[in-house]
């Protein structure tokens, strides 16, 4: 068995955070006392990465993803527990364990403003110390996944938000990581370049067999990369598993559309109807009586056609941020 | 060793592209480096003619000299990292920096050195034409010129160090100005950049030999107008050095409590 390209076991982050009332009094008190109180971002979890894994980190705001992030790659210290990335302490920001690793936050710019990216990427080499050749066979390869061709000789500040992300995953990309960390690689993008983005994490994932650990807010961007998620919540995990399994666990609905030859009927007492449009239903039904209520649409009722669904993913997900902890 | 000369190398090849695409704020830095040296200037120079041709064993001629050399070498070793650290805390550059496998101080000094190559040029020809309107006087010795260089270099060096060490003050404080205020204050009277040390009291002039102050700019001026003995000028660069070894040490320390209670409080 291989040791997991990431190890957390009971990681703690707590912030303090010093907090006062408002007013003259409260302000003039807290020039001699302080109250400070102890937040707990991250509040003991534990998972394990195997190498080359794509994991969906997920959670609402303020859950402690990028906290977790930030743990990994090394900003920040943890309070408590045990992290290893590739086997090394992230705290530790050895020289070895930053080569391998990286970092991409949307907005965060590690590209130089003024000058065109491809001075941003020479200097890059220089500091990741990566041999020309190699160098120059992963610029080619980006620039051809990525469609950079025409904007690596362009200065930073006159490309697009998404053409910048481009160049900014590409930068965080040229020494070859083989831990990557994306926060919200896709945010702020439109449709297009978040299917290009995504397309590229995964051909990049097959191509090094990089172990990838991916926040995002878009469902998509998930469902097509990830087959496991990890879900957080209040620092908690909330769960840990393949993501069928993260819809089965925390829907008790399914969704059954119906066709009518009838545009008028009333199907209220199958189930609550979520819309109807020109003959075809949508209804929304508990998952333990779908069979029976299936079987009752058929009998009674002259069905053209009949389709059940799980509720779309976007909608679990507003389901399991809801939970409160168990 | 090669590669940090690498990574030196294209970090001045990055400076200078972005440099220059900002000529014009280049040219206004340098104004501002030309007009607070010429302010002196003439002031001095009013002064010593007001009071019959010295003051403080310097001449008009001699003010001019010290001045128009004085501007030159604040402008080799003067460092900006003070005012741009709690930018970098705040916006989040520091942690990319971070993330590299290179300590950050590199960067910071490629970028300086690179952005004095591209305008000292233009300085030196300003201190031509200065020369030409206020006649200074100059005269160094042979050994003078030739002491000159490692003086320079660790002029710039003590004051970059010093000046990147209480940057780091922005990881312990969000009021980062008040501690440049106080800096550039005692900067501007102990270094010799608002007069001649010569012309403070003795006991100013004996904590000035004790301060980084005057090892960052009054020492190198000193030496090129020829007012050092050999004597002098070995001690100089003896207490130059002692300061960057000092600093050196600081930095290591300073750096690594900041790191680790910014990796504490959250990046």
């Amino acid at each position: 068995m291989t040791s997991p390209a990431i190890h957390i076991q009971g990681l703690r982050k707590t912030y303090v955070v010093s907090e006062r009332e408002a007013g003259v009094k409260a302000t003039l008190q807290s020039l001699v006392h302080r109250n400070t109180e102890e937040v707990p971002a991250v509040d003991g979890i534990s998972f394990d990465l195997e190498p080359g894994e794509v994991v969906g980190f997920l959670g609402p705001n303020g859950a402690g993803k990028t906290t977790t992030l930030k743990c990994l790659s090394g900003l920040l210290h943890p309070t408590a527990g045990e992290v290893t990335v590739l086997g090394y302490h992230p705290w530790k920001r050895g020289k070895a364990f930053l080569r391998q690793i990286t970092l991409v936050m949307g907005q965060r710019n590690q590209l130089v403003w003024d000058i065109p990216p491809l001075d941003s990427f020479e200097l890059n080499r220089a500091i990741y110390r990566i041999p020309l050749s190699d160098y120059r066979r992963m610029l080619d390869e980006l620039t051809e996944l990525l469609d950079l061709g025409p904007l690596l000789r362009k200065p930073v500040r006159n490309l697009s938000l998404g053409e910048r992300m481009k160049c900014e995953i590409a930068a965080a990309l040229l020494h070859r990581p083989q831990v990557v960390f994306l926060d919200e690689p896709t945010i702020g993008l439109d449709v297009t370049m978040q299917r290009r983005i995504r397309s590229f994490i995964a051909e990049y994932n097959r191509r090094f067999g990089a172990t990838v650990l991916l926040t995002s807010h878009y469902m998509a961007d998930v469902v097509a990369l990830c087959r496991r998620v990890v879900v957080i919540h209040h620092g908690r995990l909330l769960f840990d598993g393949e993501l069928s399994r993260l819809v089965q666990d925390f829907t008790a609905h399914k969704t059954i559309v119906v066709q009518l030859e009838d545009t008028r009927a009333n199907l209220r007492s199958y189930g609550d109807v979520i819309s109807q449009d020109e003959g075809q239903y949508t209804l929304r039904v508990p998952k333990a009586d779908t069979a029976r209520i299936t079987g009752r649409l058929l009998a009674d009722l002259p069905v053209i056609d009949l389709l059940v669904e799980d509720p779309p993913i976007e909608e679990v997900i507003e389901v399991v941020f809801a939970q409160e902890l168990r | 060793m090669s590669d940090l000369a690498a990574l030196y190398l294209q970090q001045f090849k990055t400076t200078f592209a972005s440099m220059l695409q900002y000529r014009a704020s280049l040219v206004i830095w340098m104004i501002g480096h030309v007009l607070e040296p010429l302010v002196y200037l003439i002031v001095w120079s009013t002064v010593s003619v007001s009071v019959g041709g010295a003051v403080g064993g310097y001449s008009t001629q001699q003010f001019a000299g010290y001045f128009i050399v004085l501007m030159l070498v604040n402008h080799v070793t003067f460092a900006w990292i003070m005012w741009e650290y709690e930018y970098r805390i705040r916006e989040g550059t520091l942690s990319a920096a971070l993330l590299k496998p290179v300590h950050p101080i590199h960067a910071d000094i490629a970028d300086n050195v690179s952005s004095k190559l591209i305008t000292l040029p233009l300085m030196l020809l300003i201190a031509g034409g200065l020369a030409t309107l206020f006649h200074p006087q100059l005269a160094p010795q042979w050994w003078a010129m030739v002491a000159a260089v490692p003086a320079l270099f660790l002029a710039f060096l003590v004051r970059f160090l010093v000046e990147w060490c209480l940057a780091q003050a922005a990881f312990w404080t969000t009021r980062v100005t008040a501690v440049n205020q106080v800096y550039f204050v005692l900067l501007l009277f102990l270094s010799g950049q608002i007069a001649p040390l010569t012309l403070f009291p003795h006991a100013i002039q004996v904590a000035a030999a004790f301060l980084p102050f005057r090892w960052m700019i009054g020492f190198p001026v000193e030496l090129l107008l020829g007012r050092l003995s050999l004597t002098e000028t070995l001690v100089g660069l003896g207490a130059q050095a002692v300061w960057v070894v000092v600093c050196y040490f600081l930095l290591k320390v300073v750096w690594n409590a900041g790191v680790r209670i910014y990796t504490a409080v959250g990046a």
